[in-house]
């Protein structure tokens, strides 16, 4: 939530990382079998629509060896608002001044190549469909629907798959610019192995619940999802939290009343 | 002595119609309160939606004014909208499927009517009418699945190397945009039309057919002739509800168009209608976006207003061209 949003909510609310995802560059290219490697300059031009086919300069040096058809690209966008949208975008801004100035971050942008479909469904049957097609859709969907996807050079200057492991250790390499509220955005994060287009996903709290019963048994619920609950993600394609940044949850966590009494016990 | 009019017996009837209150079929008279209750409720509903659409929008409307009807920017960050890329899209979109979808109509609906063999009229009406009962959704499946590779690979080359010098099959084609949009529009409004062409065919005396016949006409002479004349003003008003139908479609189309806010002569670019993009954008949109959105929806409304009338102008006035509503 912005500012403006937390401002305008009348009480509270604390923001509290759970999982971590990851939006993946997907790709239809027949003729190509090892993984395609992009820049962020490559990614940012095929969608500023200035590179416009698979053989250009800028996809060729990152793919030394790999013989790229002259075809055109099929860009696919997200048409719907979403926040698969949001964090791509995001990205993009982060390292493109371009993108930035000409089209922005949001859950929904002006996309000034490409065509658009609804849902990671949409993009991915566009994909699939298409011979040439680049789109970008969230890791779990990618992996769970078998779609070939990109390794993206990151703020370190590794060329880094998407996996779970990698998207984790982004958020790890984000922990010491983390804001208090754990409000941030984690693209482009900094690190050995990090994944540049990861993201967390956030549940929101209030800080007090009025209702003494439903305020502890939210406050054990979410710490049963930070602990046991990690375990969880990863056979779905999401990432778990560092376990530096749970222990700071923890402590955030604590701070949770029900009636305006300690929701959880002291540690 | 005069003979009886219509007016006469009209009057003749009236004091049996409307007796003394007391009087009057409990049962009629429940009927023509319930019906006038309903018939109230839908003009009710309508003058609602209108108000509710209209109050919604008015946010976008006091920020763009009518400047948002001729600008073609849709940028959700900036916050700064305009209707233009998808009334075009809209408009294209339905009037390419009109092109397509009436000829093939008209000629079902002739074939079935006047030319085919009884025993084969059933199964092929059947089948026709089959088409307009599939899912909008599964017309959008098919459409990515089967039609898109297809126009891609076969009908987008052709129509490169033949035509490609129009300015209308310029650019990249890889099965998604308007054309692939058109022609899915047409498909689902073939249907539509067909059947009510085959019925206002069959409505027409069979007198006019025989007579034609009786003079010498060759059978085409008397469809020409004797048959289309008469019900002129029927295949109008089948063509404009397939039209309805067209500007309205959302799901399917939404799945092939390219949902790209751009205006192209090209029919090979990616494009967006009205409805696809409130379809794609209504459930993440709020404050000035959500109020644009709902602005064109008005507008779509009040481009289906407009249809509309003009039908019943058309439909009007070709019922009373001479030659026109002889006896239909």
């Amino acid at each position: 939530m912005s500012d403006e949003e937390l401002g305008k909510a009348g009480a509270p609310i604390l923001h509290i990382p759970t999982t971590l995802g990851a939006v993946v560059i997907a790709y239809n290219l027949p003729s190509v079998k090892e993984p395609l490697k992009l820049t962020p300059d490559a990614i940012a031009g095929i969608y500023l629509g200035d590179i416009k086919t698979w053989n250009d300069a800028k996809i060729a040096e990152s793919n030394p060896g790999v013989t790229l058809p002259a075809d055109p690209i099929s860009v696919a966008f997200r048409a719907d608002g979403s926040g698969t949208t949001g964090v791509f975008t995001n990205y993009l801004s982060a390292i493109s001044p371009t993108w930035k100035e000409k089209v922005g971050a949001g859950k929904s942008v002006a996309f000034p190549a490409g065509s658009g479909a609804k849902g990671n469904e949409g993009v991915s049957g566009v994909i699939k469909t298409t011979p040439g097609a680049l789109g970008y859709v969230e890791l779990a969907y990618a992996k769970q629907n078998g779609i070939a996807f990109a390794q993206v050079k990151n703020a370190n200057g590794d060329f880094v798959t998407p996996s779970t492991e990698s998207v984790t250790a982004a958020a790890a390499g984000s922990l010491a610019s983390m804001p208090a509220d754990y409000r941030t955005s984690i693209v482009n994060a900094p690190g050995a192995g990090a994944y540049p287009i990861s993201s967390f996903t956030y549940l929101l709290l209030y800080q007090n619940v009025d209702d003494a019963a439903k305020g502890k048994a939210i406050a054990q619920y979410v710490w049963w999802a930070l602990h046991d609950g990690q375990k969880l993600c990863a056979p779905l394609d999401y990432a778990p939290l560092p376990a530096e940044l749970v222990t700071k949850l923890e402590a955030t966590l604590r701070t949770l009343t029900a009636a305006g009494q300690p929701a959880l016990p002291k540690a | 002595m005069k003979r009886p009019s219509a007016h006469d017996t009209e009057v003749a009837i009236r004091p049996a119609r409307r007796p003394l209150f007391g009087d009057v079929n409990l049962g009629d008279r429940l009927a023509q309160s319930g019906g006038a209750l309903i018939a109230g409720i839908v003009v009710v509903i309508l003058a609602a939606l209108v108000l509710q659409m209209i109050q919604a929008s008015t946010p976008a409307f006091s920020k763009f004014g009518l400047g948002f009807l001729f600008s073609s920017k849709w940028d959700p960050v900036k916050d700064d909208y305009g209707a233009l890329p998808f009334l075009y899209g809209t408009v294209v979109s339905s009037i390419g499927a009109l092109i397509i979808a009436v000829p093939v109509a008209f000629g079902v609906a002739i074939f079935l009517s006047e030319l085919a063999p009884s025993w084969l009229r059933g199964p092929v009406g059947f089948t026709i009418e089959l088409l307009a009962a599939i899912p909008s959704v599964v017309y959008g499946l098919w459409g990515i699945f089967v039609l898109k590779p297809f126009m891609a690979e076969y009908v987008g080359p052709v129509l490169k190397s033949t035509l490609g010098w129009l300015p209308l099959f310029q650019g990249p084609y890889d099965g998604l945009g308007m054309l692939t949009g058109a022609l899915i529009l047409s498909i689902m409004i073939l249907p539509t039309i067909a059947s009510i062409s085959r019925d206002v065919l069959r409505a027409a005396p069979p007198t006019l057919r025989e007579g034609a016949l009786a003079l010498g006409a060759t059978r085409w002479e008397a469809i020409r002739y004797a048959v289309l004349p008469n019900v002129r003003s029927g295949l109008v008003g089948a063509v404009l509800l397939g039209l309805g139908r067209a500007l309205g479609e959302t799901m399917a189309i939404t799945m092939v168009i390219g949902n790209k806010v751009d205006i192209s002569a090209s029919l090979f670019e990616k494009s967006s209608t009205m409805a696809s993009q409130i379809a794609n954008q209504y459930s993440e949109a709020s404050d000035m976006q959500l109020a644009a959105l709902t602005e064109i929806a008005l507008v779509l409304f009040a481009v289906t207003l407009l249809f509309n009338v003009g039908a019943r102008i058309l439909v009007w006035r070709t019922g009373r061209m001479p030659g026109g509503g002889r006896s239909a």
